[in-house]
């Protein structure tokens, strides 16, 4: 009963293996037949070459860049390029300010902005916004409204400066209320409103009264991130002049956190005049993206960035919202700038103290998770430019992976040859299970390569190779408890089930231990490292597959054949060869057994 | 056959590899081996690739890469064979690059001129610039870390699996020796190291602890019994753990070792130095120094390791008398006619060693078969059911 249980499940799981295989087959076929899938498994940089990106600091002005901003700006490119798989780039600095990134393979070119860019988020409190083209309204709305406001402005000069914006709006409202449809949910209750600032902005600066007016209005300090009287006449014109349509509109953009800037948003739509950076996109612990989820917990179909700030972050972010929840339009807006850009300039409803903050804006969902891995990283100090990109050769000549080839096909043959004469037909077994282990590898490593763009470079070969002696070992330990248990004088099946669950303790507990040191060198380790984790990880978890679904099936099949029950001198499980103790017992009413079962202290029984 | 046959005794422990008595000669011998590698570290320092320490790149402008440019480039750089570290590449169609250890100004104006020479360009078509490490200190910090946060947790995995910490001590000890050796090793070789070499060794630390695992895993079972039967002392137990492992270990290396053999044999006569010889020879010392290690180092070390824990103390006492009791019969039992308690005082495991001489000849014949209807019958029935074997009283069984 017992034995047929065995058998059956035995079969079950042969039947398993077999649809895993097939299944993984059929993964690959369709991955080739609908994907960009490959039936060869993709190779490394140095057995295939790839693509080399030379990237120049984007340096604007006198400014210059150390050789720890470089170091830095390395190391973050690295983690963004691990991000996108395990496809093992090497990425070094060149010439003290140049960054060389040789990846196997062509990244396309939205893979490559995303490893460029700088990914600076940071927040910075609104003072003025306009439409991002100065043509459709332009000549009418800034110099329109501008007549007005300054009037309006600097007249009533005793009037709070932040009821300047919000005199002026009427007449300019009209004028370009359809401006920012680019801020679609949270900035979008602004839009009227916020171009009605502008003008008010764009016009403050040739009366220099209207610094004044703020500060004796509004009463705050002079060095008030949110204060208008930061805006310098110089600001006004260059805010004027920009058109956010043009793609080098921000070409010559200086970006200093401590003082305002003219910018414009994403797509252009909007033009902003930002006050200095209130937090700072160091301060972000964590960020993920997601679907917006409403109060109710309905999901909506909104995409936005989940950011979680650090306690000082928190602590600044608090006292931000305090204060602008009090102010008016546009000045209780936050942007949230990328890059110099704003993504977007919601208004404060409340304050939020607890350093959560979120971000919706016009992205898709893959942009968003991109964007929240390369803040969760960390920004570039520097953003940079595509300098040169090029196809580079292998590093490893051909002939490196021909005859490691060929070496591995001699030392599978010698394995073959050591296995049969240590082992006899039991040796077949073995070389069934490597050449299953290595079909199983050989799917999956192509299947890794299309989905997670997995690489074999030449240490990831070797790797190979080495794995045939680990998923070797797991046989032979199961072979040669098998043996000990005949050798104790056991019957064959009942052998095989014991030395099962003996080598089956040693098997998962060694595999667990590489499992263990995958785990971790793949989460903590960077670049090549995490290569190797991937492998061993891989080649471990085949090997516990191949052993626990294929091999003990398999045997426990074998051994109910008369070849192997009978203990054939080819088996290899021949209990004469193996010395099998014959011990002789007293069975009770005048019989004999010679085959006791083995009980830990019963072999004493008789003494 | 005689391999079988070796397994058999070395199993039942007729004959054995004194490996934990003998253990003060191989902790020599592993000591000398250590001594051995790092004063291979200490003289021929670690030859660090440009991976780790950035170095001096050249790129040639050239209308038409010649197909042999790579051969073409080493030349130039009195460079043929790859040990000393250049790397050439072709960019697009029109551009060699060449990498070199961290070169002076003359030098490098040297190799430039050379290159532009070679390839027949004018010497402003060679740039030359230096190039920082791909596998940086932060590359190196992330993966220590890793490590060291991998070793305490297999740390506690091990003792929680074994249910005692002195083995995972051990297993540790045995682990850092093989690295410092074949790391040691390595260096003699001159080779430079690369990130591959890197992944090399790491491959020999993920090979050694699983090696010393599976040793590990038969010692607790035979321990577990010696303690639960107290027939053997704790050493001679462990003892036996690693003859019953040691052709497991034999075909585990063997089969482990020949494709690396395979490709350590092709890389040298017909590569030279390179990545993959690099890689071979790391894993062929490391295989063979993990199993090494894990037969000769780990349990004699754990074995000296609890030599002064009670219950081992306390074990080695009980088997002593236990010992000292079988022996006693053994004496007498050959004076009893028939011997019948005799066969069944021998079974197995180290006290059949002490017994080899003068039991196991009268044993065998015991066992030969005694056929009268074609079946086996023992001798205890030929003589009929009323010779009962003799069972030896409660109070003196064990």
């Amino acid at each position: 009963m017992a034995q047929m249980s065995h058998a059956t499940f035995a079969r079950r799981a042969l039947a398993g293996m077999a649809v895993l295989a097939i299944a993984l087959m059929g993964l690959l076929f369709g991955a080739n037949q609908f994907g960009d899938g490959s039936y060869a498994p993709k190779l490394g940089l140095d057995l295939e070459g790839g693509t080399e990106i030379i990237l120049k600091p984007r340096l604007t002005g006198d400014r210059s860049v150390s050789p720890e901003q470089i170091n830095q700006a390395r190391d973050i490119i690295v983690q963004r390029v691990d991000a996108g798989g395990v496809a093992g780039a090497e990425v070094t600095t060149q010439g003290g300010n140049n960054i060389v990134i040789s990846m196997p393979g062509t990244p396309s070119k939205q893979q490559e902005d995303g490893i460029r860019r700088s990914s600076q988020l940071q927040f910075r409190p609104v003072l003025a916004i306009a439409a991002g083209t100065p043509e459709p309204a332009p000549s009418a709305s800034p110099s329109g409204s501008a007549s007005p406001t300054p009037s309006g402005s600097a007249s009533p000069s005793a009037s709070p400066s932040a009821s300047a914006p919000v005199a002026s709006p009427a007449p300019s409202a009209t004028n370009n209320s359809a401006i920012p449809g680019a801020l679609s949910t949270e900035a979008s209750p602004s839009p009227s409103a916020s171009a009605s600032a502008t003008p008010s902005t764009s016009a403050s600066p040739s009366p220099s009264p209207s610094p004044s007016a703020s500060t004796s209005g509004a009463g705050q300090a002079a060095g008030d991130p949110y204060s208008l009287d930061q805006i310098t006449e110089e600001m006004t014109a260059q805010f004027t002049a920009l058109d956010c349509s043009k793609p080098e509109a921000l070409e010559g953009l200086v970006d200093d956190e401590t003082k305002p800037i003219v910018t414009c948003d994403q797509d252009g739509a909007a033009k902003y005049i930002l006050g200095p950076v209130v937090v700072s996109g160091d301060k972000i612990s964590d960020a993920s993206a997601g679907y917006q989820v409403t109060p109710q917990g309905q999901q909506t179909t909104t995409v936005e960035i989940q950011l979680s700030l650090n306690s000082e972050g928190t602590k600044q972010y608090a006292d931000v919202s305090r204060k602008m929840v009090g102010l008016q339009q546009p000045q209780n807006q936050l942007a949230a700038t990328l890059d110099s850009r704003v993504i977007v300039a919601p208004s404060f409803n409340e304050a939020i103290p607890n350093g959560k903050a979120s971000i919706t804006g016009g992205f898709g969902i893959t942009e968003a998770r991109d964007l929240a891995q390369q803040l969760k990283f960390g920004a570039l100090p520097i953003s940079f430019d595509l300098q040169t990109r090029n196809q580079i050769s292998p590093t490893l000549g051909s002939e490196q992976l021909r005859y490691g080839f060929y070496a591995g096909l001699v030392g599978l043959l010698l394995v073959t040859i050591y296995s049969l004469l240590q082992y006899r037909v039991l040796g077949f077994v073995t070389i069934a299970s490597i050449v299953a282990a290595g079909l199983l590898t050989y799917l999956a490593i192509t299947i890794l390569g299309w989905s997670h763009n997995y690489r074999l470079d030449m240490a990831g070969v070797t790797g190979l190779i080495v794995a045939i002696g680990f998923t070797a070992d797991s046989f032979i330990v199961y072979f040669e408890r098998i043996r000990d248990e005949l050798r104790e004088g056991r019957s064959l099946e009942s052998a095989v089930a014991t030395g099962w669950d003996r080598a089956k303790r040693t098997i998962l507990i060694a595999d667990g231990v590489n499992f263990l040191a995958a785990i971790v060198l793949y989460l903590l380790a960077s670049s090549s490292v995490r290569g190797f984790a991937f492998t061993l990880g891989l080649t471990t978890l085949l090997d516990i597959l191949i052993v626990f679904l294929f091999t003990h099936p398999l045997v426990t099949l074998l051994a109910r054949r008369k070849f192997f029950r009978g203990g054939h001198p080819m088996s290899g499980l021949d209990p004469e060869k193996l010395g099998a103790v014959k011990k002789t017992s007293y069975a009770g009413r005048g019989r004999f057994t010679t085959n006791p079962p083995r009980v830990a202290g019963g072999e004493g029984s008789a003494s | 056959m005689k391999f079988s046959d070796l397994g058999n005794d070395l199993y039942t422990g007729k004959r054995s590899i004194p490996v934990v008595p003998k253990r003060r000669t191989f902790y020599l011998v592993s000591l000398v081996l250590m001594a051995i590698a790092i004063a291979g570290l200490g003289i021929n320092k670690l030859n660090l690739g440009l991976e780790f320490s950035g170095g001096s790149e050249f790129r040639v402008t050239t209308p038409a890469v010649p197909s042999d440019y790579e051969s073409q480039a080493r030349d130039a750089l009195g460079a043929a064979d790859d040990s000393t570290g250049v790397r050439v590449s072709k960019l697009g169609a029109t551009t060699v690059r060449v990498q070199t250890e961290r070169l002076s100004e003359a030098e490098s104006a040297r190799v430039a001129s050379e290159l532009a020479k070679t390839f027949e360009v004018d010497s402003d078509k060679v740039s030359s610039t230096f190039i920082g490490p791909s596998w940086g200190d932060s590359v190196t910090k992330q993966a220590l870390r890793a490590l060291i946060i991998f070793l305490i947790l297999v740390a506690a995995v091990l003792a929680i699996y074994f249910r005692n910490w002195k083995m995972a001590v051990a297993a540790l000890i045995a682990l850092a020796h093989d690295l410092v050796i074949t790391v040691g090793i390595y260096s003699f070789s001159k080779f430079e190291v690369s990130p591959a070499t890197m992944i090399g060794f790491l491959t020999v630390l993920g090979y050694s602890i699983y090696d010393t695992v599976v040793v590990f895993d038969k010692v607790r079972e035979n321990t577990t019994e010696a303690f639960a039967n107290g027939r053997m002392s704790f050493a001679k137990a462990a003892n036996l753990a690693v003859n019953q492992t040691l052709v497991r270990s034999i075909n585990t290396t063997a089969i482990g070792i020949l494709p690396i053999l395979s490709v350590l044999v092709v890389g040298t006569i017909f590569l030279g130095p390179g990545t993959l010889l690099d890689l071979a020879l790391v894993l062929f010392i490391g295989i063979l120094v993990g199993a090494y290690s894990s037969i000769f180092l780990a349990t004699p070390l754990l074995v000296s390791l609890r030599s002064k824990d009670q219950s081992v103390v306390e074990l080695d006492k009980r088997s002593a008398r236990s010992e000292a009791k079988r022996a006693k019969e053994a004496k007498e039992a050959p004076v009893t006619v028939g011997a019948p308690a005799r066969g069944q005082a021998s079974p197995e495991g180290s006290s059949a060693v002490e017994e080899v001489s003068g039991s196991s000849a009268p044993l065998a014949d015991d066992e030969s078969p005694a056929t009268v209807t074609g079946r086996q019958v023992h001798k205890y029935a030929q003589s009929g059911p009323r010779n009962q074997p003799k069972r030896a009283p409660k109070s003196r069984r064990k």
